[in-house]
């Protein structure tokens, strides 16, 4: 791993990240020594289901957190030492909506353009694209919007005062596909104009609209590379099965001793045998076998959930 | 049984002021049946089942719920369902334990009947060593299967599912689908909405919003043939795209 500051292409740099919450009597890991670097310019998606850490990571890289121990910089800029202006190169959309309820859009819009000494004209340029989606409602009270609306507002406040490093914690959780979608096509257009982002998201097949992706899991992260990359990675043959009565199916393949593991893909279960010989025919067999009808059995590639899977069993071991 | 559809809906509306949430929906589900009910953010999804649950009364249109009137019969339509969300309502300051016999009490289940749940839905969720450990402490996906078993503790005819499995991991998210699946090996109809896409393939019958009307009702594979789709999420996409109104 570079240390910080050593490479001047690198516009965020996370060097040995370990934070502790005390919950009760016991200390629970958030993050455990966790460490990467986003080049500029960079969509860099940290992906992880609730729990794992990446809403801590966003706080200690946003200055809102102290870590136990390690280090991190942004543009070269130390996150604790030089927090003042780290604050001002980034920006940040926290996964909760935080903007003031009862200021309208475009009070709260010019309130944080405001802050950062700066106007909604002056950058107007960088969010005109989001803005006017929402500009026929500049009247309203922001707590009024609907969610989408509020996620579009959120993210122009966050990049008022045109920061060169973009942190969006989840900012897809609970959006449906169609407005997920257009949420990542506004941050490609981001992208574009140069802006680092990083983003984080419980939704693993979002992982393929970065450059590059973490996959994080109990505050460690399991594998950092190009979303197909991490799929190359998957070195056992996978198989995707299907059959009449499919519960049946589900049940089969958990006793069945010869099988590594089976998880259920849309109208497939995906299986991994403990043996790499013939899966295709072993499997068809041991079907015909058992009586089961309509069975279908194709070797696939794996996907970014079924490496999540692999890598987080192979942490569990 | 001689009707064995435990949802029955014709023409289903629901007006605020003069925007239609709910336009005329009609749909049947069958006893034991997953049924997803799919749409986009706004288009209508909440306040249908809020309408389901008895907790909305429709402005017009029938329906029954097991087998009661929506419009009369609201308080024996509460006990009949059962209820998950996403911010599920298990009290973090009781145990596992705890949690299971308080909600069969709420549920009227003799204390015979509490003390056989409460040990097969330990065992279920193979949390034997943790039964007297408060809710606070667990992981967030145990805390989701516990929230579903606690839901269905006084077997329900029907019980919905508000998005039940944003956010955990996709390991958990499958155990969470197995319990599913055994419920409604049981008998229990499953009602169920979510965004993630390949779970739609998981469920029978899934139904498709958009715009407070159902426009599209199929199994997966018919839904895919239909609209000439590879996998759910297109479908999905092709028809969601249609919408016209906002959230």
């Amino acid at each position: 791993m570079v240390k910080s500051n050593s490479n001047n292409m690198s516009a965020v740099i996370v060097n040995n990240i370990s934070k502790k919450y005390k919950v009760e009597k016991s200390q629970v890991t958030a993050l455990n020594t966790v460490s990467f670097e986003v080049l500029k310019g960079e969509l860099f998606g940290i992906v992880g289901p609730d729990g794992s850490g990446k809403t801590s990571l966003f706080r200690v890289l946003t200055t809102l957190l102290l870590a136990d121990s390690g280090n991190a910089s942004i543009e070269g800029f130390d996150i604790v030492k030089d927090y003042k202006i780290i604050r001002k190169k980034l920006g940040y959309m926290p996964g909760r909506f935080s903007l003031y309820h009862d200021l309208t859009v475009e009070e709260n819009l010019s309130f944080f353009a405001t802050i950062f000494n700066t106007s909604i004209a002056e950058n107007y340029d960088l969010i005109k694209d989001i803005y006017q989606q929402i500009e026929p409602f500049k009247n309203r009270r922001a707590g009024k919007l609907s969610g989408g609306m509020k996620q579009k507002l959120a993210l122009c406040c966050a990049l008022i005062h045109k920061p060169s490093v973009l942190i969006l914690d989840e900012p897809t959780t609970g959006v449906d596909a169609v407005s997920r979608k257009e949420f990542w096509e506004m941050l490609q257009r981001l992208k574009a104009q140069g802006i680092t982002i990083l983003v984080s998201t419980p939704y693993m097949d979002e992982a393929s609209m970065c450059d590059r992706v973490a996959l994080m899991q109990n505050g460690q992260i399991l594998a950092i590379d190009k979303p197909d990359q991490i799929n190359l990675q998957f070195s056992k043959p996978l198989w995707a099965v299907k059959a009449a009565s499919m519960y049946n199916l589900l049940k089969t393949f958990k006793k069945w001793e010869a099988v590594e593991s089976c998880y259920s893909f849309g109208e497939y279960y995906h299986v991994v045998m403990k043996s790499d010989l013939n899966g295709s025919d072993v499997i068809k067999s041991y079907l015909l076998q058992q009586q089961f009808l309509d069975i279908e059995v194709h070797q696939i590639t794996a996907n970014i959930e079924d490496s999540f899977m692999a890598l987080m069993n192979k942490s569990h071991d | 049984m001689i009707n064995q559809n435990v949802i029955i809906a014709e023409g289903l509306t629901k007006i605020f002021g003069n925007f239609v949430a709910v336009d005329h929906i009609s749909f049947e589900v069958a006893k034991g049946e997953i049924f997803g009910f799919l749409g986009a953010n706004g288009a209508g999804k909440t306040t249908a089942m809020r309408m389901l649950c008895g907790l909305s009364t429709p402005s017009s249109g029938k329906a029954t719920v097991a087998g009661f009137d929506l419009f009369k019969d609201t308080e024996q339509i509460k006990k009949s369902i059962g209820y998950m969300s996403q911010k599920f309502s298990l009290y973090e300051d009781l145990t596992i334990r705890e949690n299971i016999q308080f909600y069969g009490g709420i549920y009227g289940l003799s204390k015979k009947q509490i003390q056989e749940k409460t040990t097969y839905l330990v065992e279920q969720l193979h949390l034997q060593n943790y039964q007297n450990s408060l809710v606070k402490s667990l992981p967030l996906g145990w805390k989701q299967k516990l929230a579903f078993s606690v839901a269905i503790v006084h077997d329900p005819a029907i019980v919905f599912l508000d998005e039940p499995t944003g956010g955990v991991d996709p390991v958990t998210r499958r155990e969470f689908w197995e319990l599913i699946y055994d419920a409604s090996e049981r008998g229990i109809t499953v009602f169920v909405t979510t965004h993630y896409m390949d779970e739609a393939e998981y469920c029978n019958r899934v139904s498709i919003m958009v715009d407070g009307r159902i426009e599209a009702l199929d199994t997966p594979k018919n839904l895919k043939k239909t609209f000439n789709s590879l996998c759910m999420d297109e479908v999905f996409l092709k028809l969601a795209r249609k919408a016209v109104r906002g959230e």
